[in-house]
C-alpha cells in the first residue's frame, strides 16, 4: 500500500542520518589509524617498508569501493565461515579504503616539508622517530588539515554505499522511503539536502582552515 | 690520538666520484677551513664526517669510532659531532627556546628548566640572549645563523662542523656571524669549516685545505697556502674569489 510522505518520513530520514554519521566516524577513525602507519612506511628510510606501504595503496586504491563492501560481506562468511554484519563489513571495508587515501594525503604532506628539517634534526641527533614526531609531524599538520577534511567529506557522501549490503543509513533509509511513499523526487530531494547539511559546513570550515594555516606560522 | 682521522675515504653518487680517496687528521683543537670550488667535495667531506652520507670505500673515525661502521650508533656520534648549514634548518614551528632545548629534552633526557638555563646560556654565548622566545621567521637570516650555532653549542660538542654558514647572507650579516665562529674558536672548539670567507680563513684557521676534483689538492698554514699557492688549480680558484 502506498501512502503520503509525511513530516514523519523526515524524522525517519534524520534517524537514519545518524548511521551515516556513525559509519563514517568509524571509517575515519580506522582510516585514521591505518593512514598513519600507511603514511609512516612511504615516508620510512627502509625501502621494504616503503614499498609495503606503496602496494598497499595501489591495491586498495586500484579496486572499487563497492567490491572491496562485496568482498567483506559476502566473502569473509565463505572463507572464514563467520556471518557478518552489515556494520563490521562497512566498518572494515570503510577502514582499509579511508587508510589508503587518507595514507596517500599524509604522505605528501609529510614529504612537503623540506629534506633539510629532518636532515636538521638527524644532525641534532634525534632518531627517525624523534624526527617525525617532534620536528615533521607538527609542521605536516597544518598541510594536511584541509586536504583530510576534504576527504571526510567524500567520505560522508561515499558512506552511501553501504547500502547495497544491506546497511541502513541515509541513502537506503530514502529508498525504503520511495518504495512506501512512491514520491522519489520528494524523498531524495529531502535526502540530498541532509547531505549538503552535512558536507557544505565542513567544506567551508577546510577553506577557512586552508586560509589561516596558510598565513599562520 | 687524532680527533677525527679520514683514511682514503672514497665516496660516490653513482658514476660521480665526489671524494676520492681523501686522508685527513684532525687534532684537537685545530681549526680547519676547507675552501675549494663548489663540487669539490668539501661540503660532502664534512657530511660524511658525522655520517649524514654514507662513503663507498676507506674509513672515518672520530675519537677512535669508526663512524661508517653499521654497528656505530650515529645518534651518539651525533651528540658529539655538531653540524651547522648554509641554510640554518631551524624548525619553523618551534621558538628560538625549543629550538635549542629539543634535542637536550629529547636525545639527553635534560629536564626542561635545566634545558632553559642551556638555552639562555648558549644563546648569550652568540648575543642573542634576549630572542629566547622569538620564532625563527621573525629573526634576520644572520640571527637565525647564530641560533642554528647556538643549538649545536648546547648538545656540548667536541667537534663543530660549518657548512658555508655564510653563504646565504649578505656581507653585513656574514660579519655578525664570523664573529660568533671566531668567538666559538677562541674558546678551543676544534671546528671544521667550508667557507668561502679567505680573510676569516687566514685569520682564523690554523691549516687551511684546499679541494680539487675530490681530493685535497694542497693543505699548510692559512697564511702560507693563501700566499704562495703550489698549483695552478689553486691559482685559478684565489684568482676566482679574491677579484
Amino acid at each position: 500500500m502506498i501512502r503520503e510522505f509525511a513530516l514523519i518520513d523526515v524524522y525517519y530520514l534524520l534517524l537514519a542520518t545518524r548511521w551515516t554519521i556513525g559509519l563514517t566516524a568509524l571509517a575515519f577513525v580506522g582510516g585514521g589509524i591505518v593512514g598513519v602507519l600507511i603514511a609512516t612506511l612511504r615516508v620510512s628510510p627502509f625501502a621494504p617498508l616503503r614499498v609495503i606501504g606503496a602496494g598497499y595503496v595501489n591495491i586498495i586504491q586500484g579496486i572499487p569501493l563497492l567490491a572491496w563492501l562485496f568482498v567483506f560481506f559476502f566473502g569473509i562468511p565463505i572463507v572464514a565461515g563467520v556471518q557478518v554484519s552489515p556494520w563490521i563489513a562497512a566498518t572494515v571495508a570503510f577502514s582499509i579504503y579511508a587508510g589508503a587515501f587518507l595514507g596517500e594525503i599524509w604522505r605528501g604532506c609529510l614529504q612537503s616539508i623540506p629534506r633539510q628539517q629532518w636532515e636538521g634534526g638527524a644532525a641534532l641527533g634525534l632518531s627517525f622517530a624523534e624526527q617525525l614526531r617532534h620536528i615533521i609531524v607538527p609542521q605536516a599538520v597544518r598541510v594536511a588539515i584541509p586536504p583530510t577534511v576534504g576527504f571526510l567529506v567524500q567520505l560522508i557522501k561515499n558512506t552511501s554505499l553501504g547500502a547495497v549490503i544491506g546497511f541502513i543509513e541515509l541513502t537506503r533509509e530514502g529508498q525504503l522511503t520511495n518504495a512506501a511513499t512512491y514520491r522519489p523526487f520528494t524523498v531524495f530531494i529531502v535526502v540530498a539536502a541532509i547531505y549538503f547539511a552535512m558536507c557544505f559546513p565542513l567544506t567551508q570550515w577546510s577553506r577557512r582552515l586552508e586560509r589561516t594555516l596558510h598565513v599562520a606560522r | 690520538m687524532s680527533l677525527v682521522e679520514l683514511n682514503a675515504v672514497v665516496k660516490r653518487y653513482g658514476a660521480n666520484t665526489v671524494l676520492d680517496r681523501v686522508s685527513l687528521a684532525v687534532e684537537p683543537g685545530e681549526i680547519i677551513a676547507v675552501i675549494g670550488r663548489s663540487g669539490s667535495g668539501k661540503s660532502t667531506m664534512l657530511r660524511c664526517i658525522n655520517g649524514l652520507e654514507p662513503i663507498q670505500e676507506g674509513r672515518i673515525t672520530f675519537d677512535g669510532q669508526v663512524v661508517n661502521d653499521p654497528a656505530t650508533d650515529l645518534r651518539k656520534l651525533r651528540q658529539r659531532v655538531g653540524i651547522v648549514f648554509q641554510s640554518y634548518n631551524l624548525f619553523p614551528h618551534l621558538s628560538v627556546e625549543k629550538n635549542i632545548t629539543l634535542a637536550p629534552r629529547v636525545v639527553k633526557g635534560i629536564a626542561p628548566a635545566a634545558a632553559r638555563e642551556i638555552a639562555q646560556r648558549v644563546l648569550a654565548r652568540v648575543g642573542l640572549a634576549e630572542k629566547i622566545d622569538a620564532y625563527p621567521d621573525q629573526l634576520s637570516g644572520g640571527q637565525q645563523q647564530r641560533v642554528a650555532i647556538a643549538r649545536s653549542l648546547a648538545m656540548q660538542p667536541q667537534l663543530m662542523l660549518f657548512d658555508e654558514i655564510t653563504s646565504a647572507l649578505d656581507p653585513e650579516l656574514t660579519g655578525e656571524v664570523l664573529k660568533v665562529l671566531e668567538q666559538v674558536a677562541g674558546e678551543g672548539m676544534t671546528m671544521m669549516l667550508v667557507t668561502h670567507e679567505m680573510g676569516f680563513a687566514r685569520r682564523v684557521a690554523t691549516r687551511l685545505i684546499f679541494m680539487h676534483e675530490g681530493k685535497i689538492w694542497e693543505e699548510g698554514r692559512a697564511s702560507d697556502v693563501l700566499a704562495k699557492p703550489r698549483t695552478p688549480e689553486l691559482v685559478t680558484f684565489l684568482d676566482a674569489v679574491l677579484h
